[in-house]
Order: C-alpha cells, then structure tokens, then sequence
C-alpha cells in the first residue's frame, strides 16, 4: 500500500452500562482491536449491523473520542487529544459527514453563515470574501442563489445533505468520515447525493471512511471494503471481489440478502439463525459462532485471526474455515 | 397578536418610558413636603392623584419609584440571567466537580427563603442602591442555571453542537454563538417569570424597611409606609400597589406568550 494518510493500528473501545440502579456495570466492547489504514484518495467502506461499532470507529478516526487502546495517526503523527487548540487545529484537514443533517445544521442561522463558518474559525482567507467562498461552494454541490438564504428547516433532507457537505469541505480537508450519510434520506435522492459525493471526492482528493449498513451504496463508492461484526473487523478487501465473492460466512449472509434485479441460476439466500448479536453479552471464540451455519467445534473455542488470505489483493478474513489460500475459498460451502 | 398581549406590551413601554422621564415628567418634587395640604384626596388639582402623609405629592412619588422599582428589578433580573446562564454553561462544559459545585449551589439558594438571606445581608453590610441591585440579582440564578445546564448538556447531545465542535470552534464559540441563540426563548420565558418576582422581593423587603431608604421612594416603599393610613388616606398605597399588580401582570401575559411564539413546534 502507497503512503498511507491514515492509519489506525489496534484500536479498541470500552463503554460502561449499568442496568438499573444498582446493577453491575457490564462492560461493552464497542470496537475490538481493529486497525487499517487509508491511503489519499482512498475511500474505505464500512459495512456492519446496528451496534457492531461502526460509529464509533469513526469517531475514533477523527479523535473525536479517545481509543481505549492502540492509536490513530494522520500523516504519520498521532492525532492530538480532542479539544485541543492542535486537535482543533486539526479540523480544517479532517471533516465529518452526519447522518441526521438537519441534526447537525444550527437551525437559527440561514445556511451561507454555516458553510462560511469553518473559513471564521480557522481564520482562512479574506474575511470580506468567505460568504463568496460559501455562496461558491453551496452552488457547486448544487444549492440554488435563493436557497442560499434559507434557514435548514426550509431545504429538503437532500439539501440539507448538500449543506452539510458543503461546510465540510470549506477547508479543503483530506480526510472525510462519512457516517452514514445518506440513510436518512428518500432512495431518489440517495443516489443524487452520493454521486456528488464520489464527483466532490475525485475533485477535491479526499480520503473518505464511509460508514453504511447500505451495501449497495458502499459499493458504488469505495475502494475497499471492511465487515463489522460486533466491533471486529471478519473481512476487509477491495469492494469489487468482496462482493463477487464473499468469504466469512456473515459477509456472505449480508451480501445474499441485498436485492438484485436478477439472482443467478443457482444463488441461494443464506438467512442467518438466532438474535442479532448482544455486545455487551459477547459469545467466547469466534463471536459469530452461534448464527454461523458452518460453524464447528473450534469456532466455539478459538477466536479466529485477521489473517491474509490473497496477498496480491489486500484480502483479509477472519474466519477459520477459510484456508489463507485461494484454492481452498469454496471449501466452506 | 392577542388583545390581552397588546394592553400588556402598551402598559409595559409606558412604564418603560416613565421610568426614563421620571424626572421631567413629574410634577412636583417628589421630597418636596407641605403641610399645609397633608392627606389631600385625588382628583384635587394641583394633586391629581393626592397628597401623603406628609403633603408630598402622590403622582410625583409614584413616577420615580417606578423608575427605581424598574431599575432593580431590570438590573437584578440582568444579573441573575447572566450570572445562572454563565454557572450553567460552565457546569455543562466541565461536568464532574464543577457541575458539583454549581448544583450544589443551586439546591443551596433554592432551599433557602430568599428574603431571610436578604435581611441578614441588608443588616450586615447596609444599605445602597447598588447593593440592593447586586443582592436582587443573587435572587432566581439558580433557576436559569438549571435550565441552561440541562439545555446546554441535551443541545451539545445533539448534532450542531457536535458537528460545530467537529468543525474546530472553540467551547466559547460553540456556547455563544450556536447554544446560547438556541436556547434564548426558554430563558427569555424564564426571565419573564423572575422579572414580577423581583418586584415582589423588592416591594416585600421595602415594605420591611430594608429595601429602599427614605427619602429615596420605590413602589414597595410607598405601600409600606401608606399602610399606616390606609384607612384615612387608601389612595396612598392604593396607586403604587395596582401598579405593581398590573405591571406584573403585564409581564407573565408577555412571558406567557412570548413562549408560545419562541417555541417552533408550536407555530
């Protein structure tokens, strides 16, 4: 892999809930010893049920929460603490996409005043020219002149969306987390917005974590693509041949379940057994062991490596029934 | 807007602009005594609204203790709004210990009857305008730094907050710029609420004789000492005391809806 822009290198994250009153604190490992890297430019997808800590790895790509252990760099220098003047600092090179964009607009301020808002507080450029910068950068991701003015509560969620892109890229950032951003809004326009997103980042050269429970929009936008599983990672690989050809038996449920317009002669649909998974209840071995069909006595006992399985691709699985050698790929089935 | 609401607003400029023309407005000196014409009834010019005990005119007196009524409890409502939003934000921004102190505070002044505090106060240290400002403006924080707390804590749970800090702004930009305009109405609201209370607290400890020293005259002031000829001589009291009602009245009916018209789920 070129020089990497990001890389994030065993990362993991506790939290602490309590049931009731006095309950016992249970702890719940959000994210579980999971690093990779992102290369400029690159977009890395991250797909994953509720609750298998995909936000979280976000945040914690941005520094905006403090990983219990392993560490972030950017550039090769570890992110500073958040809240710092050097994290703050920061900010102007690392930006963040929300999935709630009228959540994340002030709705008291008209929509040029946001956008123009990362130019005042990094203090970049003409004070007299930045609601021109703004105004510029809003009619790139398509606002018109008259929309410019409203507050967020008078865009639709498509636009809103498009605002909060547009603040985000006032600073030229390199670097850009995507958490989840088009799930809020309507199929028709999803496709609108995550076509400027992949426009903006060819544009600008953004690096992009993009987290989604959406496979088919994580497909048409990174790279590469990682599987969470009750916060680690059970496959990475390049988008393309994880989707033509799954691995880890929880990729291959998620990828028979997305719709297509035409099965193949042949497909079968893999529907998974059980709940989904409890994080805070983690089973022992291989945490997907009690939903996995294939799943044999050393799945029960063993926890299972992020091991190379092809080392042309980058391909990564974490399962033990996948021998790290291509010949031996269908041997689960 | 409401026709009770218009009276309400129309009643409170008046006051507003008395209080800053008192002086030429007035007809008399309000200190001015004449013994000749004690306990003059209204409606017998020069006296429109009377004479006191004293000879004093009664309409002279009432102007300038709106304007001193109006000064506390504007100056003290000020104070306090500052004072609690500022304890609030603080104790939201810092958590932990901060958040300690400042709730323990707020339990402490709520727990405690305001006026025994104020007494022990105005007898320790005397009494002046600018103290009796300072003292009324300790009186309701505890209630805007509840509110801005729990506000700021749930505002900064929410996206702009954090989507504001995500962008680089600093905790003060973040608090001032983007928290405190969303939270402005409840705290308007709440303001309006504290504001008659005041003039009540004021009007209370003058009646006592700690609030406003005479000759210096308040609205308080004016029914404590009219009390003692409320049977010979009612209209005394009777003036300052209605326009203490009705200026509080007017401003719970302006809070009242400014609440309604702030809040944007109602509109």
């Amino acid at each position: 892999m070129s020089a990497a822009l990001l890389t994030a290198k065993d990362l993991s994250r506790t939290y602490g809930s309590r049931r009731g009153l006095f309950g016992v604190i249970t702890k719940v490992r959000a994210v579980n010893r999971v690093s990779f890297s992102i290369a400029a430019g690159e977009t890395l997808g991250i797909v994953g049920e509720s609750g298998s800590g995909k936000s979280t790895m976000g945040r914690m790509a941005l520094g905006l929460e403090p990983p219990d252990e392993g560490e972030v760099r950017f550039i090769g220098q570890p992110i500073p603490a958040s809240g710092t003047p050097a994290w703050r600092t920061q900010r102007a090179r690392m930006q963040m996409i929300y999935q709630d964009p009228l959540g994340a607009l002030d709705r008291r301020l008209p929509v040029t005043a946001q956008v123009q808002e990362p130019l005042d507080i990094h203090q970049l450029g003409d004070s007299a020219n930045r609601p021109q910068r703004a105004q510029e950068m809003l009619a790139r991701v398509g606002l018109s002149v008259e929309q410019m003015g409203r507050y967020p509560h008078e865009l639709s969620g498509g636009q809103r969306q498009r605002v909060v892109l547009a603040r985000a890229l006032m600073t030229r950032p390199d670097f850009l987390v995507c958490d989840e951003p088009v799930s809020a809004l309507d199929v028709s326009i999803q496709a609108q917005v995550v076509n400027l997103l992949v426009e903006l980042q060819a544009e600008f050269g953004l690096a992009m974590l993009f987290i989604s429970h959406d496979l088919r929009v994580v497909r048409q936008v990174s790279n590469r693509v990682a599987v969470m599983y009750l916060g680690d990672f059970v496959e990475e690989g390049d988008a393309d041949d994880l989707f033509a050809e799954p691995l880890h038996p929880y990729t291959r449920a998620l990828v028979s379940a997305a719709p297509v317009t035409q099965r193949m002669p042949g497909h079968q649909r893999l529907v998974l057994k059980g709940e989904p998974p409890n994080p805070a209840n983690r089973p022992g071995g291989c945490s997907f062991h009690p939903r996995c069909p294939f799943a044999v006595e050393r799945c029960r006992a063993e926890t299972p490596a992020l091991v190379s399985v092809d080392q042309g691709s980058g391909r990564r699985v974490a399962c033990h029934l996948i021998e790290p050698s291509a010949s031996t790929l269908r041997k689960a089935a | 807007m409401p026709l009770l609401v218009r009276i309400a607003l129309l009643w409170l400029v008046g006051m507003v602009l008395v209080a800053i023309f008192a002086p030429l407005i007035s007809p008399f000196v309000y200190t001015a005594p004449n013994l000749r014409n004690r306990l003059v009834p209204p409606g017998t010019l020069p006296h429109i609204l009377g004479t006191d005990e004293l000879g004093r005119d009664v309409l002279s007196r009432l102007l300038i203790s709106i304007r001193i009524s109006l000064l506390i409890a504007f100056g003290a409502s000020i104070i306090s709004a500052v004072l609690g939003t500022t304890l609030g934000f603080l104790a939201a921004y810092f958590r932990g210990l901060v958040e300690q102190i400042v709730l323990m505070l707020a339990d402490f002044q709520a727990s405690m009857p305001f006026l025994i505090l104020a007494l022990s106060v105005l007898a320790f240290f005397g009494n002046s305008l600018a103290l009796l400002i300072g003292l009324m403006g300790l009186f309701g924080w505890e209630r805007y730094a509840r509110i801005s707390r729990g506000l700021a804590i749930s505002a900064s749970a929410q996206g702009y907050a954090s989507a504001c800090r995500q962008l680089g702004a600093s905790p003060v930009r973040v608090y001032l710029r983007h928290i405190l305009p969303n939270i402005a109405s409840t705290l308007i609201v709440s303001m309006t609420l504290v504001f008659p209370e005041v003039i009540l607290l004021e009007s209370g400890l003058s009646f006592l004789g700690l609030g406003v020293q005479p000759p210096m005259t308040s609205l308080g002031n004016m029914v404590g000492y009219g009390r003692e000829y409320i049977t010979r001589a009612p209209w005394i009291m009777l003036s300052p005391a209605l326009t203490i009602v009705f200026t509080t009245l007017a401003v719970s009916v302006l809070g009242d809806w400014l609440r309604d018209k702030l809040d944007p789920t109602l509109r």
